[in-house]
């Protein structure tokens, strides 16, 4: 009842929209310049294994273009989860409605976890929409094929095990956003604009990214406790064999991540003095 | 419809020693309320005087730094759902979500209050005349009809005690006097319990039958107004000419207990019911009266310390 309410007020806002409207625009414009562009990068990137070996089939398909644009999943697609996610707790604050919701039988909480599942659908819906308008619109102008996956080692996976192995990378890749959305969401119980959390989710981001692809030993070793190294997850589902391992291990850190962030939002919010 | 029968406690609302503290400024200090079942209870102050925090404290939105608040002598700290369940407010301005229809902002309030029928809410609605703009944006409303909407969500469920954090601000004369009328009638048609804020005596004394000053955090004075505004206590403010002939008449007048003089005006102790008298003493005896001002000493007294607070602003 109260999450129906919850989640009317998140798809009822326009801000809510920015997301998806951002991705019916970068995934056709990628997509459509790819089309143009006409498999150049492809053969780029086959240069050097091409005379050594006999490449068949559609290679330049909709899976290889959506796995091309997976990578938005590093600082893109974050940005659009933290307009959301950055204003679920301060955007309450700034309308002041926190004075309205929080006087009521039900307890803090609650609230936060009815907002908290808010926040994560959101991200579901968002990567859900990326990854059907993606091979979708893939489909329509590429057509499908087996997945010449880019990397220092050559794979190609057949066509056949492509719907799971995009199943599962989405799935890897919706537990890294639910995290940069836990981030986002614990930055907006501090303060009472959205604009701090989201400003303050993607210089963590991208503070970690950029730590993460410096070669320095330093860096090395705190790169095991940032998030975002575990945010090639997803890449995982890609490989052949499937490390299983490791992909287990990764997703259950991202989870810990997530429960920690949590955790601490809860921290402050069942104690904070609502002043908005 | 369910009146006020849940409840059989006498003390709707108590608070004890309540203080909260911001960094090392006491924003309320040892606040001791009590609010009995049926009064309408006004809580005075200036500005800056520390009412909205103990609203806060009293709605659970601010943690008390010091004592207790007990509702339907329950303590809220450990029983907050419980005691909340029977409790509607309204803290300072009404902020709704803008971009929702009133009806729609409504719903999610009931909802967080464990569900509100469709009839109940168009009845809240009627009830504060907001049928007509049910289904408009909450953006669209003027700072009036948001103010009505903030009364009516207050009302959702039919609570037995509201706390209205200075509900008149800001409205036009027209809208007070509505406002106003409403209170009484909830008071007296469904006996709910009002607590009502203000910066202004006149309204607390138009609608309140106990209340409470507080200032710089302190609660100074609580009682029933009908007691605290005794006109037996007025202070009588007189220019007249001659002065010291109007001084020599009033020195006889009977019930005039303290009469201080600037030589530009007097101030007397007296009973407000006998200025007319005194008036028709003084024209008699040939005093030209310029003013003759009673004023009650609390009346007197909360001038004093607002005009105190506005000096400090």
């Amino acid at each position: 009842m109260i999450l129906r309410y919850e989640i009317l007020k998140t798809y009822r806002k326009w801000r809510t929209y920015i997301g998806f409207l951002a991705l019916f625009v970068l995934v056709p414009v990628v997509e459509i310049a790819l089309k143009l562009e006409g498999g150049g990068m492809l053969r780029r990137m086959t240069r050097d294994i091409a005379q050594d070996f006999l490449l068949v089939g559609n290679l330049f398909n909709a899976y290889f273009v959506t796995y091309f644009i997976m990578n938005s999943l590093w600082v893109h697609v974050p940005f659009l989860i933290t307009l959301v996610a950055g204003d679920q707790l301060a955007g309450e604050a700034t309308g002041g409605t926190f004075r309205l919701i929080l006087i009521r039988p039900v307890s803090r909480t609650r609230i936060l976890w009815v907002k908290y599942v808010t926040t994560l659908f959101y991200v579901c819906t968002l990567i859900f929409t990326l990854a059907l308008l993606s091979v979708g619109l893939g489909t329509f102008l590429f057509g499908l094929g087996d997945l010449l996956v880019p990397g220092r080692t050559l794979t190609v996976l057949p066509q056949t095990e492509m719907v799971w192995r995009m199943a599962l990378a989405f799935a890897l890749a919706t537990l890294s956003m639910w995290c940069v959305a836990s981030l986002a969401f614990l930055f907006s119980s501090l303060v009472e604009n959205a604009i701090g959390p989201i400003i303050g989710t993607m210089a963590v981001i991208i503070g970690f990214i950029i730590i993460t692809n410096i070669p320095l030993e330093l860096f090395d070793a705190i790169k095991p406790y940032l998030f975002t190294t575990y945010f090639t997850v997803w890449q995982k589902a890609f490989e052949q064999p499937i490390p299983w391992a490791t992909m287990a291990r990764h997703a259950a850190i991202l989870a810990g991540f997530c429960v920690g962030f949590y955790a601490l939002t809860w921290y402050i919010f069942v104690r904070k003095d609502v002043l908005s | 419809m369910p009146m006020t029968s849940l409840g059989s406690e006498d003390v709707v609302l108590q608070t004890i020693e309540l203080g909260k503290r911001y960094g090392r400024r006491w924003a309320v200090r040892e606040a001791s309320l009590e609010v009995r079942r049926g009064e309408v209870f006004g809580f005075l102050g200036p500005n800056g005087a520390g009412k909205s925090t103990t609203i806060r404290m009293i709605l659970s939105l601010v943690h008390p730094t010091h004592g207790e608040v007990l509702l339907f002598e329950k303590p809220l700290r450990s029983q907050r759902e419980e005691v909340l369940a029977r409790v509607g407010g309204l803290v300072e301005s009404a902020d709704f979500y803008g971009y929702l229809s009133a009806r729609k902002n409504l719903e999610i309030v009931g909802a967080l209050r464990g569900g509100c029928s469709r009839d109940h809410i168009a009845e809240v609605l009627e009830l504060v005349g907001l049928t007509q703009r049910a289904d408009d944006k909450v953006k669209t409303f003027s700072h009036g009809m948001k103010q009505r909407l903030g009364i009516a969500q207050a009302l959702l469920g039919w609570p037995e005690f509201i706390v209205l954090d200075e509900p008149t601000t800001g409205l036009d004369p027209h809208g007070i006097k509505e406002v106003r009328h409403l209170i009484r009638q909830l008071s007296t048609d469904r006996a709910i319990t009002i607590f009502l804020s203000s910066h202004l005596l006149s309204e607390i004394e138009q609608t309140a039958t106990s209340m409470a000053i507080i200032n710089k955090g302190k609660v100074v004075v609580q009682g029933k107004v009908r007691d605290l505004l005794d006109d037996a206590n007025s202070v009588v403010r007189l220019e007249a000419s001659p002065m010291d002939k109007a001084l020599a008449v009033v020195q006889q007048f009977p019930g005039v207990e303290r009469i201080q003089s600037n030589g530009e005006t007097i101030e007397l102790k007296m009973p407000a019911s006998a200025v007319a008298a005194l008036n028709a003493r003084l024209v008699h005896e040939g005093v030209q009266v310029h003013a003759l001002i009673p004023r009650r000493s609390l009346e007197d007294y909360f001038l004093s310390i607002t005009q105190g607070a506005s000096e400090i602003d």
